[in-house]
């Protein structure tokens, strides 16, 4: 049972991270326009980089 | 909707406000399109960055200091798209705080509970004693804060409803949410064999799915709607001694002199001070036919000034405009409508008080029948848990999403929660005349050649009567305009002039001796033409299929009774009521209401504003007034009115799924609760109840796509 010690912190941290990713990516608009965004991989040239209203 | 407004020259407020121009992009629709606007305007001098939001068919623009919109709306245009600025004070305060902050409660909860789950499923599968206390123990330590912040929304709104000594459906929420959670860690320091960790942040997480949809379809619309208002002009021209300057129009105050260029809106209330002009009053008063206006006429707000530059002294600016006076009138009909409740609503009046019941009678019999307060406690939760309206809270949300978010690639964008529900008991509809079924344009001129078409037009295009430009904006627009000389306008009679040394003349048929109004005279001969409104795209089509879903129609205008009855015939409306006033069309809605009748009001102008009000659920073009607009459940962005039969078939279809999917909640109900208060019901039935019931009628919403 002492493997329990080792992978119940690890799914937390897991869970954790992606909590914490997710949030990050809340705040800087990354969900803003979805439709949008499915749509720029067609374009020719390269896209470049939303500007980052928070810098 | 006039947009031709030559006072809209960009406003040099020094430089770019934060956060830059943002210009509407009604036309986009794919990859292609983002690239050209993106690449077009990275070429404008002074454009640091554009980003097109295809969800929102808006481009967000970065300039340099001092850069306007107009260079940048050029290159838009010159890329074959049509672009309007949208006002960026209008459009202020848009990011949506509320809806974040429910996303980020969203994720807590997700997270909260795949990690709890992964703890539980362990308990039921077997572990025992020290690693079950504790598994239950790590559970506690992640479901209680978790459940103390993504519950938020829920107490809230729990609070404030008991408050006012109400129930509605957060309160046995909430009261589940908080008793499973603290009745859960009594057990875990007790070494109880059950715990609600689990059930507490899976309701947490599918509740805050239903209250995600929900304020997103409200949000959406209400951009919409906010963007809408951001098109209208809010600038004017105001003479002060030292010349023209262009204000914002709130800075414009009673007793002021502005300068109303022919084709704009008049802004606010006033008087002519100078200039002599035609005015369109259809979207004040419904009339078709443009009215003469000379120096001491009023002027009333949303008027278009057709033919004649024009001086005006303001008399009534903001609030007491005879547009804003409206609305007092609109508050009055709108009460009668507020008493409207949502399905969600009615299902949580009668669900609430049950639920409490329940859970409390479950508690008394088991606390009497067994004297432990404990195991009865244990049952109660377990039956708030079971009971708790998870897929209630999603039935009505999940359901609209899907049909609004259709209802708006249709051109038509809900601005109201319970329209969906009204439409589909719609079984009338009721459509203003002019600018609701008509717009602008003359019929077509079916009995002339191509050069006396020809002819027609370059005479047309030599007047500034309304009754000239109507027939001009009928004509083909491949007609190339006839060679003219000694071009006269005969004030109130018409246009008369040479071609090819042949006189030719439009105007009056009494001035040119013929029979019809108006007349086109080349040498002698004389060929009345058709006039009167040209209907908007699909009123026949709309009509037609109405009549097939079983739906009545109706027109009621303030025009007179010949212009409606000729649309009538077109369109096919069989019952017509003319000359109405604003009055006289809310008396003709309540009178429809008191026959039991559940009626759609499509209207556009200020005349229709009451009655749009009052009426059990109403519509209005996009290119209404904003009064209209306002108390409209409904806009129709779509010029094409063909849609409306669809959009009442596809809420009734949305309101079935509906009903269905209190049918289904009812039903893992119906199974469940028996077992909860008998008492063998566990957590893991609980988590697979909850699940599945918020799962499939997650699914049954989706069907309303199809």
């Amino acid at each position: 049972m002492n493997i329990l010690l080792i992978l119940v912190p690890v799914s937390l941290a897991l869970g954790a991270m992606w909590l914490a990713w997710f949030i990050w990516a809340l705040k800087h608009d990354q969900f803003e326009d979805l439709e949008g965004d499915a749509n720029r991989i067609l374009f020719d040239e390269d896209d470049k980089p939303r500007p980052d209203p928070k810098g | 909707m006039t947009a031709a407004c030559p006072a809209c020259a960009p406003m040099d407020d020094g430089p770019a406000a934060a956060g830059g121009l943002q210009i509407s992009l009604p036309t986009i629709h794919c990859a292609g399109c983002m690239a050209t606007v993106e690449n077009a305007l990275s070429q404008v001098d002074g454009v640091i960055s554009a980003r097109v939001n295809l969800g929102l068919k808006r481009v967000r623009i970065e300039t340099a200091p001092g850069v306007g919109a107009e260079p940048c709306l050029a290159a838009i245009r010159a890329a074959g798209f049509d672009a309007l600025e949208l006002n960026t004070g209008m459009l202020e305060g848009e990011s949506d705080t509320t809806g974040r902050s429910l996303l980020i409660a969203l994720g807590v909860s997700g997270f909260a509970m795949m990690n709890v789950m992964l703890l539980s499923v362990s308990v039921w599968s077997g572990a025992t004693d020290a690693t079950r206390d504790m598994f239950h123990l790590i559970s506690a330590m992640i479901a209680l804060p978790a459940v103390a912040y993504a519950g938020r929304p829920f107490y809230a709104s729990a609070l404030s409803a008991l408050r006012v000594r109400r129930l509605n459906m957060d309160v046995p929420i909430s009261l589940a949410l908080v008793l499973a959670a603290g009745m859960s860690l009594y057990e875990t320091f007790q070494g109880g064999r059950h715990a609600y960790f689990d059930a507490a942040l899976s309701l947490t997480f599918f509740l805050l799915i239903g209250r995600y949809l929900d304020h997103r379809t409200r949000i959406a619309a209400r951009s919409a709607a906010r963007e809408l208002a951001a098109l209208e002009p809010s600038r004017a021209d105001r003479i002060t001694a030292g010349g023209i300057e262009t204000v914002p129009l709130a800075q414009v105050a009673v007793g002021d002199i502005l300068h109303i260029p022919a084709g704009m809106r008049v802004p606010v209330d006033g008087i002519v001070t100078r200039g002599i002009t035609t005015l369109d009053r259809g979207l004040v008063t419904g009339e078709s036919a443009p009215v003469a206006a000379g120096v001491g006429d009023d002027l009333v707000s949303g008027e278009v000034n057709l033919t004649g530059a024009l001086e005006m002294r303001v008399t009534a600016v903001g609030e007491d405009t005879t547009l804003r006076r409206m609305a007092a009138l609109v508050e009055v009909a709108e009460t009668a409508r507020n008493k409207y409740s949502g399905l969600a609503d009615r299902a949580a009046a009668i669900y609430a008080p049950a639920v409490h019941l329940l859970a409390l009678a479950a508690l008394l019999g088991w606390w009497g029948y067994s004297g432990d307060f404990r195991l009865a406690m244990n049952i109660a939760i377990a039956v708030l848990i079971i009971t708790c309206p998870c897929a209630l809270g999603l039935a009505v949300p999940a359901v609209s999403t899907a049909a609004s978010g259709r209802l708006f690639r249709q051109g038509i964008l809900l601005k109201n929660a319970t329209a969906l529900e009204r439409l589909a008991e719609v079984d009338m509809v009721v459509f203003d005349k002019t600018g609701t079924l008509t717009d602008g344009r003359a019929a077509g001129q079916p009995g002339l050649s191509d050069s006396e078409l020809s002819v027609l037009k370059a005479l047309a295009l030599a007047s500034h009567h309304p009754v000239a430009r109507g027939l001009l904006a009928g004509l083909p627009p491949e007609v190339v305009p006839a060679p003219l000389v000694a071009v006269e306008e005969i004030s109130g009679n018409g246009v008369q002039a040479t071609w090819n040394g042949v006189p030719v003349a439009l105007g009056r048929g009494a001035w040119l001796g013929a029979i019809g109004n108006p007349v086109l005279k080349i040498g002698a001969a004389t060929f009345p033409l058709a006039t009167g409104e040209q209907m908007r795209l699909g009123v026949a089509e709309a009509v037609r299929g109405l009549k097939a879903a079983g739906i009545e129609t109706m027109l009621l205008t303030g025009d007179t009774a010949a212009a409606a009855q000729r649309i009538a015939a077109r369109s096919g409306i069989s019952a017509v009521q003319a000359d109405m006033r604003p009055e006289d069309k809310v008396a003709v809605l309540d009178r429809l209401r008191n026959d039991g009748r559940r009626v759609l009001m499509v209207g556009d102008g200020l005349n229709d504003t009451p009655a749009l009000a009052s009426a059990f659920v109403s519509m209005a073009p996009a290119s209404a007034m904003d009064v209209a607009r306002v108390v409209s459940d409904m806009v129709l962005l779509n010029p094409d009115v063909a849609v409306l039969p669809d959009a009442i078939l596809l809420a009734r279809r949305a309101r079935k799924r509906i009903v269905e999917n209190f049918a289904m909640s009812a039903v893992y109900n119906v199974v469940a609760v028996p077992l909860a208060l008998l008492g063998f019901c566990t957590p893991l039935m609980a988590a697979i109840a909850m699940s599945a019931s918020s799962i499939s009628v997650l699914l049954n919403a989706l069907r309303v796509r199809a």
